[in-house]
């Protein structure tokens, strides 16, 4: 089947404004639109730049806006769209774009290392583990499978309006720690977060929720904290 | 632009990082990673890292290592294995108390479950003992490590290529790298560098392998003189999505999860009696495709299932989760309901650049050392995975031979003398890029690669003859000279991949050429190294390490080394 391509082109550095460019391919229904950017770069344009790396859905490398909604370009196959023979590729919104497809995710990992991404554990360590309990692990699984692709806070219509708000996938990382059992600077870590800004930023609209590539929860895990905030 | 470090470390997975951490404040080190440091490869480990911890049932580090001796197919260095085996628990204590969020039992202890060649008691009958986080283990470690390394102010250098070594009098003093966002080239000069850059997948049609996994350290250190050691050694996990290879983990039969062909026969009860489905990979992926040439693939195919449907819902969604979605995802399968079509997919190097058990890069075959220069991870050969990888052992090999690196780094710096400092190579090498962007020739690199792929995963994959291996290597080499009219589309300087992709295409093809050439030196089978026409193991002439030494001219130069047998005399491997 013949697909077109509709890809956003913009080098910052020489064109004074974005344009679109279209590649026509032969796809199949079962391929992945990376293996069609992949195949567009190997056969017909090298000069198209985008990230990816393990085409799977777990080094959150891809993330992309595909027909208006961010996804991850690995993720998706050409037949999960009803207009499969047509695709407008654009870069991930929020963040500047650097080439194409590429933006600068700098930003987006400065607000990552503001929540303190580390255990922090000022009791001594023991011999063996901690222990933890199942239910305790539990707790905090749903954040354990981000993959820092950026697609919910690109997303966030908060984060489009107030660029301070730290965003949801930082927040997810907080509650990553905030719930650790392990960890033993819990108060410190909400206080952190109790500002406008912080937790407060998050006006539950679920968008972030609703693009996580990876099925998290994001919107109930900020919640969490939320909650946890409330009874502190 | 010129940097000094007093180490730079080349790759952001697990063995760079935790070389990264180990040396720490201590040092001025620069961590340089082709990709964002949470897109390494080593994110996409899944089933979990082996240790003797005992947390499930009873267990030793001595089985442990005999089962690491008898997967390795008696190739692997004992003194090496000892080392990893012992010092296996130790080192999932240190995750663990890194913070890394690992699966419990109902005790609060770090949960464990069965993987393929692991046993209890020399042989007798599996055994729990690979560490996990769900599906998810090597991410979840990937994060952790990565958030420590920030935490301990690890200065990092993203979407840095490698381009070379700086070696001078035979000592390694840096490296040169190109930046992808501004085609700039930097120079860093140091006394130590670690090769952290991992496998090669890339060379194979059909791979669990990410786009990174182009061997770019290996190569370059071969080139620059260092060896390359049982190349010839390249694991298939047997479990690779159908057509796809996206990987889909032994843990899945360590759940419980079963191959069938088509007659729904579970058919690994009859080449492994004992441990059945949980047999290593390279038996496996053999016994796959044995099924698969007799006619027993499904509806004839050259695929076989893997059957999760009796695990229940419970074990998918706590420990399968992530595997269970990949089917979903790519193949529209649903494995609670239906079984997954796989079939064995290019997944990891045995072999790499030789090194010892602290990090050190070897130069000869009486041990001499490559001064400044280290490799850990799967770049290097130390050598603990021998013929034949275990599952789970992968993820314990970097973290330790990582952190023995860095710890080797630490001492070496103690009295390392300044790097010498070549004047003009960011010039000549700026020189040497531009030169390729503005090449003549009509030939793209995706027609090459392609061809390059093909080729090894028909003539060089899990069978080998004398006859296939001939004519991968004549392949090759035309492939090599048509390589020298390769043409670049992009002319810009930033973010021009595909000046990085010509530079890896040639770096694979070094490393296709070596792997083909150990192949053909290594007239015999053991582990991933199965020769149709020399069907048994031979001790007499081939209980060695091969080393290829680079040549240009006249294509690689083999030496052999002897295996260090401690504990354990060969024997027959039966499972």
């Amino acid at each position: 089947m013949k697909s077109t391509f509709t890809v956003f082109r913009f080098d910052p550095s020489l064109d004074s404004q974005p344009r679109y460019q279209e590649y026509t391919l032969e796809v199949e229904p079962t391929d992945k639109i990376l293996d069609c950017l992949n195949r567009i770069r190997a056969e017909q344009d090298p000069t198209l730049a985008f990230r990816a790396s393990c085409a799977h859905g777990i080094c959150g490398s891809d993330a992309l806006l595909i027909n208006g909604r961010v996804a991850l370009a690995c993720q998706k196959l050409v037949k999960d769209f009803k207009t499969a023979n047509n695709f407008v590729i654009e870069p991930l919104p929020l963040f500047r774009v650097l080439k194409d497809l590429i933006v600068d995710l700098d930003p987006f990992f400065e607000k990552h290392r503001q929540v303190k991404p580390f255990l922090i554990n000022t009791g001594e360590a023991p011999e063996t583990e901690r222990r933890q309990t199942p239910d305790q692990q539990k707790t905090i699984d749903p954040a354990l499978r981000c993959i820092l692709c950026a697609s919910c806070t690109a997303s966030c219509p908060i984060n489009r309006a107030n660029p301070d708000y730290v965003g949801p996938a930082a927040l997810l990382r907080a509650f990553r720690y905030i719930f650790d059992s392990r960890d033993s600077v819990t108060a410190e870590r909400l206080a952190q977060i109790d500002s406008p800004d912080g937790v407060w930023g998050c006006k539950t609209m679920w968008w972030c929720t609703d693009v996580c590539p990876k099925g998290i929860p994001v919107t109930r895990c900020i919640g969490q904290i939320k909650r946890a905030l409330k009874k502190s | 632009m010129e940097h000094d470090y007093d180490v730079v470390i080349v790759g952001a997975g697990l063995a760079g990082l935790r070389a990264a951490i180990e040396i720490g404040q201590e040092a001025r080190v620069a961590v340089l990673t082709k990709v964002f440091a949470t897109r390494s490869h080593s994110g996409a480990a899944q089933g979990g890292i082996g240790a003797a911890l005992g947390n499930e049932e009873e267990d030793s580090w001595e089985w442990h290592m005999f089962d690491t001796v008898k997967g390795s197919d008696y190739l692997g260095d004992q003194d090496a294995i000892e080392i990893m085996a012992r010092d296996a628990p130790r080192t999932l204590i240190e995750l663990e108390h890194m913070g890394v969020p690992f699966n419990r039992t109902p005790e609060g202890k770090i949960a464990q479950r069965a993987f393929g060649g692991h046993t209890r008691n020399f042989g007798q009958a599996p055994i729990k003992r690979a560490c996990y986080a769900a599906d998810r283990t090597g991410r979840v470690i990937l994060d952790t490590l990565w958030e420590k390394s920030l935490q301990a102010g690890i200065r990092f250098f993203h979407e840095f290529n490698l381009i070379d070594l700086i070696v001078v009098e035979g000592r390694c003093c840096g490296v040169v790298a190109c930046e992808l966002a501004t085609g700039e080239v930097h120079v860093f000069h140091s006394k130590a560098v670690l090769l952290a850059t991992g496998g090669a997948g890339k060379i194979y049609k059909t791979t669990s392998n990410a786009m990174a996994s182009t061997g770019d350290g290996m190569a370059l250190a071969y080139r620059a003189g260092a060896p390359l050691k049982d190349m010839e050694f390249v694991q298939f996990h047997p479990t690779g999505i159908y057509k796809l290879g996206i990987l889909i983990s032994e843990a899945a039969r360590g759940e419980g999860g079963i191959l069938r062909n088509k007659h729904g026969e579970r058919f690994m009860e009859r080449y492994a009696p004992t441990i059945k489905d949980l047999a290593p990979r390279d038996m496996v992926s053999r016994c796959i495709l044995q099924e698969i040439r007799a006619g027993r693939g499904i509806d004839g195919k050259d695929y076989v299932h893997l059957d999760l449907t009796h695990l229940g819902e419970e074990v998918i969604e706590k420990k399968l989760m992530e595997i269970t979605g990949f089917a979903r995802t790519y193949v529209g399968v649903d494995a609670r309901k239906e079984p997954i079509p796989v079939q064995p997919t290019c997944h990891y190097m045995m072999g790499g650049i030789a090194a010892d058990v602290d990090g050190n890069v070897i130069n000869d075959e009486k041990g001499a050392i490559f001064p400044g220069l280290y490799a850990a991870g799967e770049c290097a050969c130390v050598s603990v995975h021998g013929a034949n990888r275990l599952g789970c052992n992968s993820l314990l090999d970097i973290l330790v031979f990582g952190r023995r690196s860095g710890k080797q780094i630490r001492r070496f710096l103690e009295s390392a003398p300044p790097p010498l400092k070549p004047p003009g190579l960011a010039a000549k090498t700026a020189g040497c890029i531009q030169d390729l962007i503005d090449r003549p020739g009509n030939v793209s690199y995706g027609s090459i690669q392609a061809e390059m792929a093909a080729l090894m995963m028909d003539q060089v994959s899990v069978f080998r003859t004398e006859q296939s291996l001939q004519e991968a290597l004549a392949g090759l080499r035309v492939l090599k000279q048509r390589y020298q009219g390769i043409h670049l589309t992009d002319k810009g300087k930033r973010f021009n991949r595909e000046i990085f992709d010509v530079l890896e295409l040639g770096y694979m093809l070094d490393l296709a050429e070596a792997i083909t050439v150990g192949a053909l030196f290594r007239k015999e089978s053991r582990g991933a190294h199965s020769r149709e026409d020399y069907p048994r193991r031979d001790d007499i002439n081939f209980l060695v390490h091969t080393l290829l030494r680079f040549d240009a001219a006249d294509g690689p130069r083999i030496f052999t080394k002897p295996v260090t047998i401690t504990r354990f005399q060969p024997q027959e491997r039966k499972y």
